[in-house]
């Protein structure tokens, strides 16, 4: 299945790039998506965290992702 | 409000209470505390955040500050929701702004109402605290020596 990926503060740095599409076998989590994520891109291990959310929600490590959902990379948050 | 036998705690519609904004113009002070302003209010309490200019002191250019526009609004929202359900507030404002912004510049307003001002202290402590953590926005710092994004790494 195909997600596309949004991504925000350093994690575009990480990616170069403010979206990049991943192909994903159905029923991947979001903690699979981490694993994908720091097994491509081993910057994102050194991050202090990484969250993810999906349909403007914040989603935890078990939400199973769809085909064609639209992933937000939520580094550290740094607001205010 | 009606009471209901089977609803214990009963929600409040708070949606006209409660001013939310993100933008990139410069932040109004007035207008902010102006949003929050009722004759039911006996206290005002108000956070400006500034720019400051330097970090640990090495001196700061200038702060971008990046959003997730629709989840910030929403998370915004949820804190200021929450805190008017269980505090006894009258009005909310969370104005937070995005792009360049220099030293000195306000990257952050807060204005609670209350009637009393216990409240409002409280209040606005705790808005400023909380979307210091869950709220998606990011700030990078600009050095003249490179830049950094701010509580990425440990």
């Amino acid at each position: 299945m195909k997600l596309k990926l949004l991504a925000f503060g350093i994690a575009k740095d990480i990616l170069h790039d403010r979206t990049i599409e991943y192909d994903l076998r159905s029923g991947t989590t979001i903690a699979m998506l981490r694993d994908a994520l720091c097994a491509d891109y081993p910057e994102f291990r050194r991050l202090t965290s990484i969250s993810f959310a999906v349909n403007d929600e914040y989603v935890s490590e078990t939400h199973v992702l769809q085909d064609g959902d639209e992933v937000v990379l939520i580094p550290p948050v740094s607001g205010g | 409000m009606p009471a209901h036998p089977y609803f214990y705690h009963t929600q409040r519609n708070v949606v006209d209470q409660i001013d939310i904004k993100l933008t990139p113009e410069a932040l109004d002070l007035t207008a902010v505390v102006r949003k929050v302003e009722s004759e039911a209010a006996g206290g005002t309490c108000v956070f400006v955040g500034t720019v400051r200019g330097s970090t640990k002191g090495k001196p700061v250019v200038r702060l971008e500050f990046e959003a997730y526009a629709p989840l910030a609004l929403s998370e915004m929202r949820k804190i200021a929701e929450a805190l008017m359900q269980r505090l006894p507030l009258i009005r909310i404002a969370i104005h937070h702004r995005i792009g360049s912004l220099q030293i000195g510049e306000i990257p952050v307003i807060i204005a609670v109402a209350a009637a009393h001002r216990k409240a409002a202290f409280e209040a606005c402590e705790y808005c400023i605290d909380t979307l210091k953590e869950t709220v998606p926005i990011w700030k990078k710092e600009i050095f003249t020596d490179g830049e950094v994004w701010v509580s990425a790494h440990p």
